[in-house]
């Protein structure tokens, strides 16, 4: 598959109060075409950071550090002017929101801000973008679109809402869609059909997705890969059968082991013990350890790198090393 | 599916009634009986102001010598005459031309400063500290100083009333947008317009403003009643409008020499006055909980 998101070091800084703070640190990771890249982590492990920075959408005082490498396409971003990035989103790359209730502008139609980006970016007349808008309401699955797009957000339905927000978000057909837990405020019905349609127009146009959660069933849904995110860090990258059957790091086990499961009657949810580390916490060594059931001396003292459980797949964690040596030591002998 | 049927369903179910938010709000507004007092008085010195030449007999400043001092309700001049022997009526026609004029263009003025000001300063957090700053700096002189001081450099006359007044109208309007600003920015909706690649301009303009009209429109007919009072304070005290103008102001000003004689000369102007900014009053009020979605109103 050809690549299309290629993101090397990346680490964002906040200036703040209490000095300078890292919430997302020295992550990399790729996205190729047709693929779904799914994010997941507890709630502030810097998934949401990482896709604003990638749309260059930081707060004022957040700021990609230098060492840092990301490139869509054959365009390196890091280094581009806000200007240049501005021309960029929506255009080729874009994003969906989590909260279709208030991503909408209240007090606007449909048509009017499904009309914003054909204005943005293909400097459409206003006859060709209200068309276009009608298109692109009727290819997300709304029926009625010529009546819809006269129509206020707050006369339609969640499920309504997200469609369209992804339809504003496809308008220019980007290369790119990042999806910020756009199913997560639906209902489970709705969810799935908003999966599909994501999947259906992926498909269709060819895009890589980014799609971030702390779903795991919807991970087990949409995901092609999937990228596990602890306190900034990446602890493990695989394809989705790798990450769901064969977990490597102890927090991608903990994580599935806290998903309900119907079919298994003895199945007991377990939690991960203990808390989130907050951004501006010291941990000395593995930032997991001080929650992790498996911890070593040698993870309280040494950070662990990256190491290859496969080709694809790759996991954060000093057991992987002793794995690995175990199994050239089988191999060998 | 399933849902999204329902509630097709359930908007094919309605009556058609697809009115827009302004005539939601005025159905609102109308069931506040203040509110149509005000509206009513507000629009007879609309038409007072549109046709003056049509519904009175006389010349604001035509004498008649022979007919001085008339009280109320005499032949001929229902308002009764002044010392110069001029028609009150005609005089109070012609007046509310001057203070709608005076009231529309300042807050107009006003509100464009205001507006710009406010929206800067909440939406540039660089640009918030200096913005802010220079509008506390207004705020520090109470408004009718500020006026008085501004006309005492520009010196008196009804355009320096109006730009007085105006510069007077910026710092409460810039303070109340920027609140408004503040809050809209915040929203996803406008992160969800950075992230289609909207320009910085084309979000405050098309996309914040408009979320702050209903504190705008508040401000700006509360404002009228301010300015207006403030019209004719100034020209009571002679910075403003000066004789023979019949701005109501200078009129109660001319007429207090003959209070005890002839009280009717500053009564008449000095009800119009005050029936006038009670009207902007209530009517602001009224449009204040018209125009807020929380308000409950009872069927």
């Amino acid at each position: 598959m050809e690549q299309l998101l290629d993101v090397q070091n990346l680490k964002i800084q906040f200036r703040t109060g209490e000095g300078k703070l890292s919430p997302v640190r020295d992550i990399s990771f790729q996205v190729h075409k047709g693929e779904t890249l799914c994010i997941v982590g507890e709630s502030g492990c810097g998934k949401s950071i990482t896709s604003l920075s990638l749309m260059g959408l930081l707060p004022a005082n957040g700021e990609i550090a230098e060492e840092s490498f990301i490139k869509l396409d054959s365009d390196e971003l890091t280094g581009k002017s806000q200007d240049e990035l501005r021309k960029l989103r929506g255009n080729r790359m874009s994003m969906i929101f989590q909260e279709p209730m208030t991503a909408l502008n209240p007090v606007f139609t449909v048509g009017y801000q499904l009309r914003e980006p054909l204005y943005i970016h293909q400097k459409l007349s206003r006859k060709e973008a209200n068309q276009k808008a009608v298109e692109l309401l009727d290819k997300v699955g709304i029926p009625d679109p010529k009546k819809r797009v006269k129509q206020y957000p707050h006369e339609l339905s969640g499920g309504m809402r997200q469609r369209v927000m992804i339809a504003m978000a496809l308008a220019c057909k980007p290369s790119l869609l990042i999806a910020d837990e756009p199913t997560t405020a639906l209902d489970v019905t709705i969810q799935a059909q908003i999966l599909d349609l994501i999947e259906d127009l992926k498909q269709e146009m060819d895009m890589g997705i980014i799609f971030v959660t702390h779903d795991m069933g919807v991970v087990a849904e949409i995901a092609d890969r999937v990228m596990v995110m602890y306190a900034g860090e990446v602890v493990e990258i695989g394809e989705v059968e790798e990450i769901f059957n064969h977990p490597k790091h102890p927090y991608t086990q903990g994580l599935l082991a806290s998903v309900p499961n119907v079919e298994d009657d003895e199945h007991t949810l377990e939690s991960i013990p203990g808390t989130l580390p907050n951004v501006n916490e010291k941990i000395e060594g593995c930032r997991f350890h001080p929650r992790c059931p498996l911890a070593t001396e040698q993870c309280r003292k040494q950070a662990p790198p990256i190491f290859h459980v496969n080709e694809n797949h790759t996991s954060k964690c000093w057991l992987q090393e002793e794995a690995n040596i175990n199994d050239k030591s089988t191999t060998t002998s | 599916m399933a849902s999204e049927i329902v509630t097709e369903q359930q908007v094919k179910m309605k009556p058609k009634k697809k009115e827009s938010q302004v005539v939601q709000v005025f159905r609102k507004l109308i069931k506040n009986k203040l509110a149509v007092f005000g509206l009513m008085i507000i629009t007879l010195q609309l038409l007072m102001a549109i046709f003056a030449p049509f519904i009175v007999a006389y010349e604001p400043d035509e004498q008649i010598l022979e007919a001085t001092e008339l009280p109320i309700a005499s032949e001929g001049h229902w308002l009764g005459t002044d010392n110069y022997g001029r028609d009150m009526w005609t005089r109070l026609v012609y007046g509310a031309r001057i203070s709608l004029v005076v009231g529309i263009i300042s807050v107009v003025i006003g509100l464009a400063g205001g507006i710009t000001l406010g929206l800067l300063a909440g939406y540039y957090k660089r640009l918030d500290g200096i913005i802010m700053r220079f509008v506390d700096l207004l705020f520090a002189f109470p408004g009718i100083l500020l006026a008085m001081l501004i006309i005492a450099m520009l010196g008196t006359s009804i355009v320096n009333v109006v730009i007085a007044i105006s510069i007077w109208s910026i710092p409460g309007c810039a303070r109340i947008v920027r609140g408004s600003v503040l809050s809209v920015k915040k929203q996803e909706y406008i992160l969800a317009m950075k992230s289609l690649g909207a320009k910085d301009s084309r979000i405050i303009i098309k996309h914040i403003l408009p979320n702050c009209a209903a504190p705008i429109i508040v401000f700006a007919t509360m404002r009228m009643a301010t300015t207006i009072l403030s019209t004719s304070a100034l020209s009571f005290l002679g910075l403003g409008a000066q004789p023979p103008s019949p701005e109501w102001g200078a009129m109660i000003s001319a007429g207090q020499d003959y209070m005890w004689t002839s009280p009717h000369m500053t009564i008449v102007p000095g009800i119009a006055i005050m029936l006038v900014v009670f009207a902007f009053n209530v009517v602001g009020d009224g449009l204040r909980d018209a125009l807020d979605p929380n308000m409950e109103y009872p069927e």
